[in-house]
Order: C-alpha cells, then structure tokens, then sequence
C-alpha cells in the first residue's frame, strides 16, 4: 500500500490564536518590548544628561506629563509580569537536590523573588527615596 | 450503569481517494464511566467499521492513542466522556502527517528519538564478570522523572515551534537526551550535546511550557530543555571563554549527528 499522507500546516501568523496558553505565551513576550523600550529611555537620559542642565530639566518634565506617567505605569506593569514569569521557571531551570529528594521549587522561586525585594529596597535606599 | 448518548466529530482522511480531511459526526450510546478511546471503539463495532486509529493498552502506558481532543492533545485512553459536553471534536495530532484518519505518521519524531542517542554509553564495557553498572536512590532520582516519558508525542502536538519549526528535535527526545546525560552510568554527554546544544536543538525552545502542561507521564519537558540550555551555555563558556577551554571544532561539528552504533 502506497503512503500519501496528509500535511496541515500551521497558519505561520496566527497560529497562537489556537489555545490560550499560546495566547499567555505571546502575552509574555509582547511585555519584553516595555522592557526594552525601557531601556531605550535609560540610554535617552544619559544622552540628555550630557547635554547639559537644560536638556536634563526637559527630559524630566517631559517624563512628568501625563503620557510619560502613563507609559511608566504600563512598563512597570509589563516589567512585573516578565520578571514574575522568569522567576516562576527558575525551579524548572535549576531544581536543587538534597540526597534524594528535591526542594520544593517554591522555595526556590520564592528566594528569587526575596533577592529581587531586597535589592530592590537597596536601590530605593541608595537613590534617596527613603 | 448509566448510560449516555455521545457524539463525536471525527476527522476522516483517506489517503487512496482524499486529498482533504472532512469532519464526520457519529452517535453512540456509551458507559458514563467511559474514555474517548472506548467511544471509538463502539462506533468502530457498530457503526463504521472503516474508522482508523492506533490504541494498544488502554491503560495510558503504551502512548499509541494520542489524538486532538476538543483542540487539545491527550490520551484518548485517558479521557473521560464525563469531563466533556457536547459534541466531542477528535483530530489527529496535529503537527504530524495524517496516514489516515486518526492514524499519524511518527517517522520524523523517531528519527529525532535516534538522534539523541538515548541510551547508556560507555567508553569501555565493563567485562560481565565486574558485575552490574551501581546507582544509588540518588543518583536515579536524579534523572527519574524524564525516564516515564511513553514516547506519544502529545508534547510534540503541543508545541508550537515544532509546528513552526519542524527540524526543531523537539521536547521528548531532548528530555531523553537529558536523562542519558544525567545518568551516573552514563559517559556519551558530549557526542549528546553535539545534537543539542544547537539552533535546531535546545535553542529553538522558546520556553512556551505547553510540552509540560499537555504530557500525561508528568515528566515535565519544558524543565529539561531549560536545564540543557543552561548545560550547553556553560560548556560553550569553557570553550570559548576560558584558556585551555576545547576549540569550537569540537562541539560544534554536526558530522556524526544522525549516527547510532
Ligand atoms: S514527554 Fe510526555 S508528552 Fe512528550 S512524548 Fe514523553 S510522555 Fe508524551
Ligand atoms: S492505548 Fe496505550 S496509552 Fe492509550
């Protein structure tokens, strides 16, 4: 019997629209562009720096309107997400033996996400936020 | 026993006459305590007995029944007609070619699965009368887990860079890759890596987790892949970052990759 099988293809632009968990797989991905998009605007305040006192003040009350308060809630947001989702696979990417058993993996999540809060203080400490 | 009255969507493809699938719907009385798998076969008995699918143990260890449940990747021995309402939609795997009906052709995933060479290698055999190769409970704990895999392929419907991407060697196989290199017996680790620390290996995963979320074994692929990332990273760092580190030539070469003694 000769074979002559069937190939589907994948629809190559919307193939996530066919379950949600591609759908929370893209959700992830699309909020690495605020990060990026972040750090854009890291490296627009360092040229702005350098461009004098002028040029700085500008920077800083364009970033006080409404549209710079706007997009640093929503970076913020997506910054959440995304660093909650690679937290969340630290246990799956490095799961920790002790003789035969295994760690829950909610520890180990949990302990980068500690680090995360404490660093994060320090940087607020060291800025003068408090 | 309670009885329901079940309806399926099956899709239908004859490779001697079809040149495209077509949903047929059937309905059959069925046990309320029944899987899919038994629902295919009562319309197999007694409706139409030109219906193809693979099954061979009922019992979710042989990974033969695998088809689309509603959308969604299972073990047709592993689904309850209780945990659905409605019409029950069943397709093949996707991601796979169709040989006919329900029936896919696994050649590619076979021949991924010969790829990653998964089986214990040796530089030297030890003579019979050393006696046997010596593991601990922790030893095999440690590579446990990613033995259970049944090799069918749910993860590999799953995954949408397989059906993106189809030299990907995809999540079953790379897991088997892993749990050799993780085996204490074990000394192949490096001819392993030639396979998958590579674009169309390891780092074609983008980590979406739905291998893990669909394998009905719980061996939980996308955590493998991820640790043969981090694996792979750190052998690169040696090679090209520290002196005395091995020259590229040496992992990197694709030549003997598709070889199994
Ligand atoms: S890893 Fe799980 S889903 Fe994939 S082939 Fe093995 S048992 Fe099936
Ligand atoms: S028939 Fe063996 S796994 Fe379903």
């Amino acid at each position: 019997m000769s074979r002559n099988p069937l190939i589907r293809e994948v629809p190559p632009t919307t193939w996530f629209f066919r379950h949600p968990r591609y759908v929370r797989y893209m959700a992830r991905e699309v909020t690495s562009l605020f990060v990026g998009a972040y750090c854009v605007l890291l490296v627009v305040a360092m040229q702005r720096l350098s461009a004098g006192p002028a040029a700085w003040q500008g920077f800083l009350d364009a970033l006080r309107g409404p549209a710079g308060i706007v997009f640093h809630l929503l970076a913020m947001a997506a910054a959440f997400y995304h660093a909650g989702t690679w937290f969340n696979a630290t246990q799956k990417a490095m799961p920790l033996q002790i003789g035969e058993e295994f760690v829950n993996g909610s520890y180990i999540s949990g302990a980068h996400y500690l680090v995360w809060a404490v660093l994060s203080v320090a940087v607020l400490f060291f800025t003068g936020v408090f | 026993m309670k009885e329901r009255l079940v309806q399926l969507e099956v899709l239908r493809y004859n490779p001697d006459t079809d040149t495209e699938a077509h949903f047929q719907r059937y309905e059959v009385m069925c046990q309320e305590e029944w899987v899919v798998l038994d629902a295919l076969n009562k319309v197999k008995e007694s409706i139409d007995p030109t219906l193809n699918y693979r099954w061979s143990c009922h019992m979710a260890v042989c990974g033969s029944c695998g088809m689309m449940i509603n959308g969604e990747p299972k073990l047709s021995c592993h689904a309850f007609l209780r945990s659905y309402e409605g019409v029950i939609r069943v397709e093949p795997l996707t991601h796979f070619p169709v040989e006919r009906d329900l029936v896919t052709a696994p050649d590619d995933f076979m021949e991924k699965l010969k790829r990653v060479k998964p089986y214990v290698i040796t530089k030297q055999k030890k003579p019979i009368e050393e006696g046997e190769y010596k593991q601990t409970p922790a030893q095999l704990m440690k590579f446990r887990q990613y033995s259970m895999c049944i090799n069918c392929m749910l993860c590999y419907a799953a995954c949408p860079e397989y059906g993106l991407t189809p030299h990907f060697v995809g999540p079953a196989a790379l897991t088997l890759a892993h749990r050799y290199n993780l085996d204490s017996r074990d000394e192949g680790r490096k001819e392993r890596m030639e396979v998958v620390a590579t674009r169309e290996g390891v780092w074609e995963c983008t980590f979406v987790g739905a291998c893990s979320e669909v394998c009905p074994a719980h061996v939980d692929p996308a955590s493998a892949l991820q640790q043969l990332k981090i694996v792979g990273s750190i052998d690169w760092i040696v090679e090209h970052l520290l002196p005395g580190g091995k020259s590229a030539g040496d992992t990197v070469s694709r030549k003997n990759a598709g070889d199994i003694p």
